[in-house]
């Protein structure tokens, strides 16, 4: 499915990273990030395996400290809130892991009920059935509903997880490695997914990857992570009209080869 | 291209030294009592988890029961057995339900209880955080708004810590109940006389002591089991030495806090 076009609201920016640094160690994986992601845009990060793609979504949902630098998403600085406000403004983003990371002892329903029980706490039994069925509909998995993960197979389970996030109707939403394992037409199938959620939700989205389809199909802005730096940021089109030997084999490896 | 030889050095490299060990050893005593301070900060403030803790109490009961049920009944009926013989020497049949009553309720019920529930239970949790730890369903848990720690530790904690007493006075009534046996088919005794003799040399003390020792170990199978699981790495293999290492550790700080609570209350015995 080709990307429709989306509005971006260039004055309202959702996250906003300055100067981030993060070390594991004695190996600096960020060496200074600078970011801003506007309201309703598709952010896609590219770079190799261990580049710190993963450590800087990680890093924007608060689950690791940096070292140096400064986050400010939906404008509260996620390195200086307390745990109470960190706790309520990862409930505005959605995170999508590379593994799905759904809960294997609880059902598809019950994985979707969790995060909605735990976060509204008047939330009536209808309302909870109806934003399940809302959200499966939206991943087109309605008949999966009373199944385990352990019985869904790849491309369903990274649907399921989408969903999960999805349920909290979150502002933003974070994506590791979306396409990561999929054979290509699940993978078509979730990058439509993505463009969806981004129309449907309003959504604004950070993508990590090193797919470049999924990257060309979902990407409003493209920025490319080498060397802990972002060496360069644009449109697809505008990173890849480079001879620059760092960057170039990606094109040559997922589109000539 | 590697070949199989090529690996050997790599194998063959040295462990770590001395002063690493001590080092790590130490290092990991701060992080446990960090993980403990945390536990009582966090388990006794609100929102609580009550639903969770119900859940968790029945798990850790239905999955040590049977084999509780079975072996305090073994111990029970064992004990008896092979005490018989000495008592037999020094024509002290009699004292047998009182021995077997003091051995059962001041030491057998809470260490054979602790030990099943180290080897079940400890395990259990252990794997079952460090498969959610390296699966990345902790951070799926912080990210949508949950706190892991309130959720996942502080319930299984005070789980294991409520219900292994429980689990640890049924042992006691079971062993009883498998003493009894070997005693009424050998001695003919009945079971109101029994029970006389197996309630009269305990005293309060005893009661107390068996109690709080059942509770100690219930709250370090849980600990240990969250706090390997919790802070499990290197992917599956990390979840297999978090289910280990749940075992052993909480096996060996339960033989140790065996002998500091039997002294401890032996002062006040005195």
């Amino acid at each position: 499915m080709k990307k429709e076009k989306t509005h971006i609201d260039y004055k309202n920016t959702v996250i906003k990273v300055r100067g981030l640094e993060k070390s594991f160690e004695d190996y600096a994986v960020l060496r200074g990030i600078d970011l801003d992601l506007y309201q309703g845009e598709n952010l896609v990060v590219l770079g190799r395996s261990g580049s710190g793609k993963s450590v800087l979504i990680k890093l924007i949902s608060g689950l690791l400290k940096p070292d140096k630098g400064t986050i400010e998403v939906l404008g509260k600085d996620v390195t200086a809130i307390s745990e109470k406000e960190l706790q309520d403004l990862r409930i505005r983003i959605g995170f999508s892991f590379q593994n799905s990371a759904l809960y294997d002892s609880m059902t598809v329903r019950k994985n979707l009920e969790f995060p909605l029980v735990r976060n509204r706490k008047n939330i009536t039994r209808k309302e909870i059935d109806n934003a399940v069925e809302t959200v499966l509909e939206a991943v087109g998995l309605s008949q999966t509903i009373n199944q385990m993960p352990a019985e869904l197979s790849g491309g369903q389970r990274k649907r399921i997880g989408i969903a999960r996030t999805l349920i909290l109707n979150p502002e933003i939403m974070l994506y590791d490695e979306p396409t990561a394992g999929l054979d290509p037409i699940t993978c078509i199938e979730i990058n439509d997914l993505i463009n969806e959620v981004q129309q449907r939700y309003n959504t604004s989205s950070i993508i990590i990857t090193h797919d470049l389809t999924c990257a060309k199909t979902t990407g409003d802005r493209i920025a490319m992570l080498l060397d802990g730096k972002f060496q360069r940021v644009g449109t697809f089109e505008e990173v890849f009209n480079t001879n620059d030997a760092r960057i170039k084999p990606f094109f040559d490896y997922n589109f000539t080869q | 291209m590697d070949t199989v030889n090529s690996t050997e050095p790599h194998l063959s490299k040295p462990g770590p030294g001395i002063k690493q060990r001590l080092a790590t050893f130490f290092t990991d005593i701060y992080k446990i009592h960090l993980f403990i301070v945390r536990f009582f900060k966090e388990a006794f403030m609100p929102p609580y988890e009550f639903k969770e803790v119900v859940r968790q109490c029945y798990e850790v009961g239905v999955r040590s029961f049977t084999l509780i049920t079975v072996t305090g009944f073994i111990v029970g009926l064992i004990f008896t057995k092979q005490s018989r013989p000495s008592l037999a020497a020094f024509g002290a049949n009699s004292w047998l339900p009182s021995l077997v009553s003091i051995a059962i309720m001041r030491a057998l019920a809470p260490l054979v209880t602790a030990l099943i529930a180290s080897g079940k239970v400890g395990s259990s949790i252990g794997a079952e955080l460090g498969s959610m730890r390296v699966t990345e369903q902790i951070d799926a848990m912080e990210v949508s708004g949950t706190n892991p720690f309130k959720f996942l530790v502080c319930t299984r904690v005070l789980a294991t810590t409520l219900t292994i007493p429980l689990l640890a006075t049924y042992t006691a009534f079971i062993g009883l109940l498998g003493g009894y046996i070997n005693v009424a088919q050998n001695e003919g005794t009945s079971y109101t006389s029994f029970m006389e003799q197996v309630f009269q040399p305990l005293n309060f003390i005893d009661i107390w002591q068996s109690l709080i020792k059942a509770i100690v170990f219930g709250f370090t199978i849980g600990i240990v089991g969250c706090y390997q699981g919790y802070y499990s790495t290197k992917g599956t293999e990390g979840v297999g030495k978090a289910a280990n290492g749940a075992v052993v550790t909480a096996m060996f700080l339960v033989f140790i806090e065996e002998i500091i609570i039997v002294q401890l209350t032996g002062f006040f015995r005195s």
